[in-house]
């Protein structure tokens, strides 16, 4: 019988996966639904992690043709201790039990499937609902923005496009003068001696035999030392660092007044989101700052942000006159990137929209690097108007009304496209 | 294993924990040559070095190195997954094969003390079980099954391409759901390999297309003849095989459709000896690693700590928790084979006064020649029926119990007594019976002067009904069939006692 041994170890794992994706296209409206929910739940800066999806069991079920419960039948046990025949034993509770068999196809009785999906699958639902485009989602699905590749010295191994060929011959240089040394010294050695040995007239020629052989051998030991070795080669090194990155820091600003309900939170905490993302994506810190207005502005926590409902009167330009005024006690320095997004309905008070306007102008706009402004409402509203003004004068301002996620992206659209001289400066 | 100590002789093998190539050369040779003074006969072994990730993915395809893709192999493996990571479940240490060569999983985690524990077990104990026991040799082809998965997963693949995953999948659903209604039982399949069956399903395509199906006749007959075709039956006879009677009888698949159909089938007919064998197969792999090791360690090629390693996870593996007890669910089969072989080895050394009583024919016999008899002509119900012996039932202190809907409580039908042991053999030889654990279903008419509906008849053992999810499963085949399906329950007395009705959606129809 003959036999053999293989080594699959290296050979492709995870067969699976063509499986495992079936199985996720199968769910996946159970799936959005529980990522959508996922994404209400969570913090903003806590929002790529994998999640728990749970389905029930049911859903997930394959079925077979069984036995129900009821009829005869007879089952064999081990382990009797007191019974005999005839005696009669109360019917467990619960199914099965004494009969029980436990003949279920996959030997699993809890009541739900659950199971993990990863980071990478998890935004990618997010981001269907948002209907990003994929160069976008490659984009920030990357664990890192850029890279630049730079010189790091020499290395003993590496593809042949990269051999340094002067180096390869210094080494192999070296290497030939140190094997070789002794097999020289002991040459010139013999060589010496048999110059003595030959200016003598009285010396025996098996003696000069000898040393002629001798000299032969190290001659043909000399030439053995290869030219060039294999470990003599050597290659340029290159690595690969992140664009060296900055600071950002993003304002959220959000009306809080009794006309925001909790879908339309949502719909903004999704517009914050994506901004999140981006600029994770980009800098190497992210400072994130949460401003709630009503009449008044506050800066308050992430909770509080989406949490706490206010009612009362509208005054935008309260939050924008914090915003810079934060901007001008904390973020002043260059190395800031600042980014705004803002979120409303669009209601304000009468007087106070060209005020904001004004804010936005002369002061906040020349400072950011962008400013996005969506309203959660399909009302024109004289907010809408004066901003509308506000996008026709700057390019690094965005406006857009959205309904449902999908229109969010639009708002963005500039922000994501590649610029070309690099998206950070 | 014998109390006098081994002489710890040169021959002795090297024994470090960690497992190398060279070893397991080593020690694969060095069991062979003890297996062979048994005179076992096997393929030839191909070992496989995995890693458990490598493990869980051969898990999740029932086993099998290539598959067709299916959600549910997805959902198997994230289920094993999931448990795996979280140390709910220990990986299996070996998955073997019913091919030739015999191919045998090899974890990477194991020691080498496992690594032998596995080669007995597997490129040995199965590996000569697949070979020699008759459902095996009856009704697989070991030699062409890895083929015959390569070419289903192609196939599955082209068709997924061309008509769309979920189409496909609506199959495969249906077709899983009917998988233990797709063999049969007692006629004998051809063999199947790969370039064969890819030029015979062309021809077969072909043909099933032109071929005017009864299902679909719309010419009028003869007028003399309608009357008596009138009570023919279809089929004449009930089928027992479900998948084949629609694969070459549903009126509106489509050829790649049947062919799906086929694929299952055919698969579930390969695995069918291993749901018939359970306990003789895997009991036979255990007294085999059992034996070999034991007697490896009397030639004195295992050290003690080896040996201690070895046993302790046989052990594990034999274990029967009584009723009662948390971690009791049923029968252990590797336990009652075990117990079965070693008793058989027993009866044939050293038998009883009650074994010659009970079993003339073999005690005192060769037991190495009875041992192979057994593996070889018997599935696990007629090989309980014919070897369970007394001992071993007290030894196990195995009872019946009879579960009778009508009465309040259950009852103690049998004990290991002497009035008992022929009723608790009988009863765990049925227990075992695949007919008797699968509720009977056969496909019983198809109406064919009127709305080509199918009926598939449910014939009760011991009054005992289906469960609720056969609607699902009708649904399933009405999918198939594509009109409407009826499954009926009947009593002794053909009484209907249940029955479901699913009529298809009908955007099936193209």
């Amino acid at each position: 019988m003959l036999h053999q041994v293989i080594d699959r170890r290296l050979s492709g794992k995870n067969k699976s996966i063509g499986n495992r994706e079936r199985f996720l296209r199968r769910y996946r409206e159970q799936i959005r639904d529980a990522v959508r929910k996922a994404v209400g739940d969570r913090s903003i800066r806590d929002i790529e992690q994998g999640t728990d999806i749970t389905l029930p069991k049911r859903d997930v079920s394959e079925p077979v043709f069984n036995h129900g419960s009821g009829g005869v039948r007879e089952s064999v046990h081990p382990g009797n201790r007191e019974y005999i025949k005839g005696d009669r034993i109360p019917r467990p509770q619960g199914g099965g039990g004494g009969g029980g068999r436990g003949a279920s196809p996959d030997g699993q009785s809890e009541d739900d499937f659950v199971f993990r999906i990863t980071r990478e699958e998890f935004m990618n639902y997010f981001f269907d609902d948002l209907a990003l485009p994929r160069l976008i989602r490659t984009q920030l699905l990357a664990d890192a923005p850029e890279w630049k590749t730079r010189r790091a010295g020499f290395v003993s191994e590496g593809n042949p496009t990269s051999l340094h060929v002067v180096r390869s011959m210094r080494v192999a240089l070296g290497r030939r003068i140190a094997m070789g040394s002794d097999a020289r010294a002991e040459l010139r050695k013999a060589e010496e001696h048999l110059e003595l040995l030959e200016s003598r007239a009285d010396t025996p020629a098996a003696e000069i035999a000898a040393v002629k052989a001798e000299i032969e051998m190290l001659r043909a030991r000399l030439a053995r030392v290869p030219f060039l070795d294999p470990f003599d080669l050597r290659y340029r090194h290159r690595v690969r660092e992140p664009l060296p990155t900055s600071k950002a820091v993003m304002f959220c600003l959000m009306d809080v007044s009794g006309s925001m309900d909790e879908a339309r939170k949502d719909l903004a905490k999704r517009f914050f989101i994506l901004l999140y993302l981006f600029l994770t994506r980009h800098y190497e810190r992210t400072d994130v700052i949460f401003i709630r207005h009503h009449t008044q502005a506050a800066e308050v926590t992430e909770d509080e942000f989406f949490h706490a409902t206010e009612s009362g009167g509208t005054v935008v330009s309260s939050a924008l006159v914090l915003m810079n005024e934060i901007i001008r006690e904390r973020y002043m320095g260059s190395e800031w990137n600042i980014y705004g997004a803002q979120a409303s309905d669009g209601d304000n008070w009468q007087q106070d929209s060209s005020k904001c306007r004004d804010l936005l102008d002369g002061k906040l706009l020349p400072l950011c690097r962008y400013f996005a402004y969506v309203q959660v409402a399909d009302e024109d509203q004289n907010l809408w108007e004066e901003y509308a003004r506000v996008r026709d004068a700057n390019t690094n301002f965005a406006m857009q009304k959205i309904v449902t996620p999908a229109q969010i992206f639009p708002v963005f659209r500039d922000l994501f496209k590649k610029n070309p001289a690099g998206t950070v400066s | 294993m014998n109390g006098d100590k081994p002489p710890a002789g040169p021959k002795r093998l090297p024994s470090p924990s960690d497992w190398t190539f060279e070893l397991i050369e080593e020690y694969f040779a060095a069991i062979k040559s003890t297996a062979q003074k048994y005179g076992l006969d096997t393929y030839p072994a191909q070992l496989e070095l995995i890693s458990a990730e490598q493990m869980l993915d051969a898990y999740a395809s029932v086993g099998m190195p290539v598959n067709y893709r299916h959600w549910s192999f997805g959902k198997q493996f994230i289920a094993s997954e999931k448990s795996y990571r979280r140390g709910h479940m220990g990986l299996a240490y070996e998955i073997v094969i019913n091919s030739d060569p015999c191919i045998a999983y090899l974890m990477e985690e194991n020691t080498m003390p496992m690594q032998a524990l596995v080669m007995a077990h597997a490129c040995f104990g199965h590996n000569s079980f697949f070979k020699g026991n008759y459902l095996f040799r009856m009704w697989t082809d070991a030699s062409s099954i890895i083929d015959y998965l390569v070419y289903a997963k192609a196939y599955i693949a082209e068709c997924e391409e061309r008509h769309g995953v979920d189409a496909v999948e609506e199959v495969l659903d249906a077709c899983h759901a009917l998988m233990h209604y797709g063999v049969d039982r007692y006629r004998r399949p051809q063999k199947i390999s790969m370039a064969e069956e890819e030029t015979r399903r062309k021809e077969r395509e072909a043909y099933l297309q032109q071929q005017v199906n009864d299902l679909w006749r719309t010419l009028p007959r003869a007028a003399g003849k309608q009357s008596k075709k009138e009570h023919r039956r279809f089929p004449e006879e009930p089928q027992e095989n479900i998948l084949y009677f629609i694969e070459k009888n549903a009126p509106l698949l489509e050829p790649w459709q049947r062919e799906i159909v086929r694929i299952v089938r055919k698969i579930a007919q390969y695995f069918y000896p291993q749901r018939q064998t359970q306990v003789m197969n895997e009991g036979w792999a255990t007294f085999w690693h059992y034996t070999l090791l034991n007697d490896m360690y009397d030639q004195g090629l295992l050290t003690e700590g080896y040996m201690m390693e070895i046993l302790s996870s046989h052990t594990n593996v034999v274990f029967q928790p009584p009723v009662g007890h948390p971690a009791y669910s049923g029968i252990n089969p590797y336990a009652l084979g075990f117990g079965m072989f070693t008793d058989i080895r027993r009866i044939c050394e050293n038998p009883t006064e009650e074994d010659r009583q009970w079993f003339p024919e073999i005690a005192g016999s060769d037991w190495r020649k009875t041992l192979d008899y057994a593996m070889r002509h018997f599935k696990d119900e007629s090989f309980i029926g014919q070897y369970l012996s007394p001992r071993l039932m007290r030894e196990f202190r195995m009872f019946a119990v009879l579960d009778d809907a009508t009465q309040k409580e259950l009852e103690v039908s049998a004990i290991h007594d002497d009035s008992g042991y022929r009723r608790v053999r009988e009863s765990l030889s049925r227990q075992h019976d695949l007919n008797w654990r699968e509720p009977n279903i056969q496909v019983w008419n198809v109406n064919l002067r009127g709305d080509r509906s199918l009926t598939l008849r449910h014939t009760r053992h011991n009054d005992r009904p289906l469960d609720n999810t056969a609607e699902e499963v009708v649904k399933h085949v009405a999918r198939l069939w594509g009109f409407r399906v009826r499954l009926e329950s009947v009593d002794s007395h053909e009484r209907v006692l249940q029955h479901w009705e699913v009529t298809p959606a009908p955007h099936h129809n193209n």
